[in-house]
């Protein structure tokens, strides 16, 4: 029989205390829900708006960042070009600003007076900020840096050997990373669509500064919440749970199917 | 059908391998030499994973790659058949998957790749792990599969890099049969890169030596063994190697018998005996009369601080001896001399 090894008690303690800083806040969330004002209060039109808008809004940010964010994980990872450690930090430099900097960033870059926005305004009459365009982007922006350090990560580790074999095997560049990179890094894409994803379905900083807080049109879930709160608290906390059900059970359900597989 | 003509410059930093060689179609050619020696830099070079300095690769009448006239062929499209060391099978494809992906790639149709895939694994015994992951199956049978997904395109040219050196011991054996019956079916050129000569010795009709990123020696297996003209290659050319059998301890060479200190094991085998695990003497020494036998020094051969003698019937085998012990014994080519050989010494595996 192989006994497991014990953790010391302090790390017993610690870990429980680490755990109730997770668990309580929902704890808390859940004793002042109005539980019998529920279905009236999610069927709101402030409500309904914005999980629609939240929803398509963050699954585009996911497809827009694994559309750009996996050939940009590609060449960190294999290409070799000076400043390439400038250009990591440079995409990675979302995880540690405060959002409301990148969407103050994105207001002086795309808004209606910013050094893109301005020419592509007068040019198409596109105005980014204010649309639905603008929620995809801000989120986008904050959450893409998630899905290319974890893809980046896998293809470093992955051995090229593998590739190797499979251009010996006819297989053109194209193909190859169709056919072997992609599906041999797909357990680490799975996972960090999926950070990806959580991390634009919470996007609030940079989505308020750029593209505004306009019910049906940019207010997102966690915006509605913001506004809620200063109004209506029921309707604050019934916005909460519903965000709190989403994510829990998107993360439970698809971690154990993409992680099991590893 | 021309087979292969390789000149191959390759410089690595520090490390520069250049060799020569050609190999006809049907013909089994070794690179034979230590880790190190630019054996996996020559295969690299031959399937376009690393590009020639200088030199030409031609297959077939062909030019591969040919730095000096700005030719080069990338990998995906020669025609080249490779068993990689370690096997390289796609870990997210079935066997039959990996098998079919060199023919996928050559725009053969799902069903149909599928189904060429399907009868090679048949071919090589290992059709009824068609669908199962490499993770699943063991060492003897993903060397078949990488061996079928190598052959199934009918390449122009067999690259076999360590092929038999990840596998135990009996399967090795079983893989070395399997791999000689197809050695000598396929039409094309054939290189292997080893650096086992027992493999070398056995499937390849002509070996190179290869050391320091030069070829040192080309000859056959008996060329290599009976005149090593390097250290390197003395030290595996003197190997004795046999194939046998054995029951109870008693192993039968051409035969020749030999007691063996394994009694356990029965069946075909492989036979080692080390050259310096023979001993020499003059007159008829003590021991089990089965391992000692009288014979005729035919050749002797110095190499530095040792001497290697060739030794005739009634079972050719090369023994390795001091100078001192040259001098000591008053050896000449023709002398009569009485070997013997420990029981312990006799190294079989089986087949």
């Amino acid at each position: 029989m192989i006994r497991r090894r014990r953790n010391p008690v302090g790390v017993v303690i610690l870990a429980a205390i680490g755990l109730a800083f997770f668990a309580l806040p929902l704890v808390g969330l859940l004793t002042r829900a109005p539980w019998s004002d529920l279905p009236d209060l999610l069927t709101s039109d402030i409500v309904l708006d914005a999980l629609r808008l939240s929803l398509i809004a963050s699954l585009m940010a996911t497809a827009l960042s694994a559309l750009l964010g996996v050939p940009l994980a590609l060449m960190l990872a294999r290409a070799e070009f000076p400043g390439r450690s400038v250009l990591r930090g440079l995409v990675l430099l979302p995880l540690v600003l405060p959002p409301v900097v990148a969407g103050t960033a994105l207001l002086f870059t795309l808004g209606r007076r910013g050094v893109i926005g301005e020419p592509l305004n007068e040019a198409t009459g596109l105005v980014l900020p204010f649309s639905i365009w603008g929620v995809v982007i801000a989120a986008t922006l904050v959450a893409m840096p998630f899905l290319v350090i974890t893809v980046e990560s896998a293809v470093r580790n992955l051995d090229p050997k593998f590739e190797g074999a499979a251009t010996t095997l006819g297989a053109g560049r194209w193909e190859v990373l169709r056919r072997v990179t992609l599906p041999m890094i797909g357990p680490s894409l799975a996972a960090g669509l999926l950070l990806t994803w959580a991390r634009a379905f919470g996007e609030f900083g940079a989505t308020i500064t750029f593209a505004g807080n306009l019910q049906g049109r940019t207010q997102t879930l966690p915006l509605a919440v913001f506004v809620a709160l200063e109004q209506d608290r029921d309707t604050a906390i019934a916005i909460s749970l519903v965000m709190v059900a989403i994510s829990l059970g998107v993360l439970v359900l698809l971690r154990d199917r993409w992680w099991k597989t590893r | 059908m021309t087979g292969l003509k390789a000149d191959l410059g390759v410089s690595r930093g520090e490390f520069a391998v250049g060799v020569a060689f050609s190999i006809e179609p049907g013909q089994t050619v070794a690179l034979l030499g230590p880790n190190g020696a630019g054996k996996t830099t020559t295969l690299e070079a031959l399937t376009g994973l690393v590009r020639l300095d200088s030199g030409r690769i031609e297959l077939d009448g062909e030019t591969l790659d040919e730095p000096n006239r700005d030719l080069f062929v990338p990998p995906e499209h020669r025609h080249i058949g490779v068993v990689f060391q370690d096997r390289v099978l796609f870990p997210h494809l079935s066997a039959v998957d990996n098998v079919a992906f060199g023919l996928r790639s050559r725009g053969l149709g799902k069903q149909a790749a599928r189904k060429r895939a399907g009868e090679w694994l048949d071919r090589l015994g290992v059709g009824s792990l068609a669908d199962r992951k490499p993770a699943g199956i063991s060492g003897g049978e993903a060397q078949r599969v990488a061996l079928a997904r190598a052959l199934v395109t009918d390449p122009g040219l067999l690259l076999l890099d360590e092929p038999l050196s990840a596998l135990d011991a009996s399967t090795r054996v079983d893989l070395r049969r399997l791999l000689a019956d197809h050695l000598s079916e396929f039409s094309g050129p054939s290189l292997l890169i080893t650096h086992d000569p027992a493999e070398a010795f056995l499937l390849a009709d002509q070996i190179h030596v290869i050391e320091d990123g030069a070829i040192t020696q080309t000859g056959s297996a008996d060329d290599i063994r009976l005149s090593p003209s390097t250290k390197y290659a003395a030290d595996l050319a003197g190997l004795n190697l046999f194939e046998g059998s054995t029951s109870g301890g008693t192993v039968t060479i051409r035969g020749h018998q030999l007691r063996a200190a394994d009694t356990s094991t029965t069946g075909p085998v492989l036979v080692t005996i080390h050259p310096r695990a023979i001993s020499i003497h003059r007159s008829r020494p003590e021991g089990s009369p089965r391992n000692t036998w009288e014979t005729t020094v035919l050749r002797i051969e110095h190499y530095g601080d040792r001497v290697r003698l060739q030794l005739g019937v009634p079972l050719a085998v090369t023994a390795e001896i001091t100078p001192g012990s040259e001098q000591a014994l008053k050896l000449k080519e023709g002398t009569a001399v009485w070997i013997s050989i420990k029981a312990t010494e006799i190294d079989i595996s089986s087949q």
